[in-house]
């Protein structure tokens, strides 16, 4: 139900993701933005559990209190090697009580969400990482989550290379979406689409079908 | 681990606390500090003392930044300085976590302030040998805030105020020369109050000016010496007035 997809074309890296907030058969929300602005330069899309996707603002504060640390922003890497450490600790071990960086909680059970983190490294470009909730790392041209993965992995395999422009990359977007919206039977109405390069990470469209508006439904 | 349960910091017979007096004597001797609150701008200024040939000037930041909105500086010992700015950090982090809001100055105030004075009243620690002054605009009302703690854990706001070596000397000073001044006029009276104590010149002075929408900014060496040559022009001209009225037709 939950769709996050994502790729890194020429000089950015782009993340998708569904804008449905749903519990069991109600959507509570469709316009949920599920895509965090971690800093200047990162994106960090989570999907999976409601309650658990607040774990992206633990990141992005943890990022945030080494900036002012350090004076320099964590790198792409760095920060998603510290989102799986993060992730792998919840698994199993109980957390230090006096705060090392900030405590979230203590928890041994696993944070059921799906990560993928987009960033842009001066020296480095643009990278995307796939972290899911059980602490896998991977670095990957383009990656995805949820039910929505069986169409959009298939659609990317067979349209994606490396160095698309960006128009080339939201047009793949674009087809991605109409075979999730028709393909999936609980596909979700809306979509946000961020993007991150040289400039700066920042939204960059919404694909909307059912707006959240009170009465009247869009065609 | 052995469990640390004397207390260090414990009453004399005449009602004092004598390590966190003793602490008051390292904050003397650290370098002075001074910080003054304009109607839009707050300005931290810090004595630099002389840096060894060798040494990386970058690398020993006095004035910080905690968050966006909120910078400190200190005098007193710099190492303690770091574990409180440190936690500080924590702090303005956790709390935008927590409640999705940025800190408020009188919240770190009063926290750092906080943390200070738990080191009075626990077993085996010392308190800590630094006094800060804490700069920002309230995050809601945009209004500038200047406060400063002390080793004993107490803090006040000020509209100006000085730490650290000859602080009296410069609080004298501020206390003859405030007025609400705002931009550029804010950063002459805290170098103006800096200079009272210090050896003029742009590396003897380290500025840094906070303001609403771009937040804390270093001065570069160049700059001070420019408003320092500014200041003492000023002087210059008030001196010769002083000594010439009768000129004046």
């Amino acid at each position: 139900m939950e769709c996050v997809f994502g790729m890194v074309g020429d000089g950015f890296a782009l993340v998708a993701a569904d804008t449905s907030a749903v519990h069991s058969i109600l959507v509570h929300k469709s316009n949920e933005d599920k895509v965090m602005i971690l800093d200047s330069h990162k994106l960090l899309g989570a999907s999976g559990e409601a309650g658990d996707r607040s774990f992206t603002e633990y990141i992005q504060k943890n990022v945030h209190v080494y900036e002012f640390r350090n004076g320099i922003p964590l790198t792409t890497a760095a920060t998603a090697n510290f989102t799986r450490c993060e992730l792998a600790l919840a698994l199993r071990k109980v957390r230090p009580s006096c705060p090392v960086h900030i405590v979230f909680l203590v928890s041994q059970n696993p944070y059921f969400v799906n990560i993928l983190l987009a960033g842009y490294d001066k020296n480095i470009g643009p990278s995307l990482y796939y972290i899911d909730y059980i602490a896998t790392l991977h670095k990957v041209d383009k990656g995805a989550f949820g039910y929505g993965s069986y169409f959009t992995l298939s659609m990317m395999d067979r349209h994606y290379k490396s160095g698309m422009s960006l128009e080339e990359a939201i047009d793949l977007v674009d087809k991605c979406i109409i075979e999730i919206r028709s393909r999936l039977v609980v596909a979700p109405p809306n979509f946000v689409i961020k993007i991150v390069d040289k400039d700066g990470a920042r939204e960059y469209a919404w694909r909307e079908s059912i707006k959240d508006a009170a009465g009247v439904s869009a065609a | 681990m052995a469990r640390y349960d004397r207390a260090i910091t414990v009453f004399s017979p005449d009602g004092h606390l004598f390590q966190v007096e003793y602490a008051l004597e390292a904050v003397r001797k650290g370098n002075a500090a001074v910080g003054v609150r304009g109607t839009d701008t707050i300005v931290l200024g810090v004595e630099k003392k002389s840096t060894p040939k060798l040494q990386d000037s970058r690398s020993v930041r006095k004035i910080v930044s905690l968050d966006t909105h909120i910078a400190l500086a200190c005098a007193g010992l710099k190492a303690d300085a770091r574990v409180l700015i440190n936690r500080a950090r924590i702090e303005c982090q956790s709390h935008r976590l927590t409640v999705e809001d940025p800190v408020t100055v009188e919240y770190i105030t009063r926290y750092i302030a906080g943390l200070q004075q738990k080191y009075t009243q626990s077993g085996g620690v010392r308190p800590f040998g630094l006094s800060t002054l804490i700069v920002g605009f309230d995050p809601y009302t945009g209004v500038p805030a200047l406060y400063q703690t002390d080793p004993s854990g107490t803090f006040s706001a000020w509209k100006a105020n000085a730490t650290g070596r000859n602080s009296n000397s410069m609080r004298e000073f501020l206390e003859k020369n405030y007025k609400e001044t705002s931009g550029q006029e804010t950063v002459k009276l805290a170098i103006r109050a800096l200079l009272e104590v210090v050896e003029s010149g742009g590396k003897n002075i380290e500025i840094a000016v906070m303001t609403k929408e771009h937040g804390l900014r270093q001065l570069e060496e160049a700059e001070i010496d420019a408003i320092v040559a500014e200041i003492e022009a000023e002087k210059a001209a008030a001196e010769a007035a002083k000594k010439a009225p009768s000129r004046d037709t």
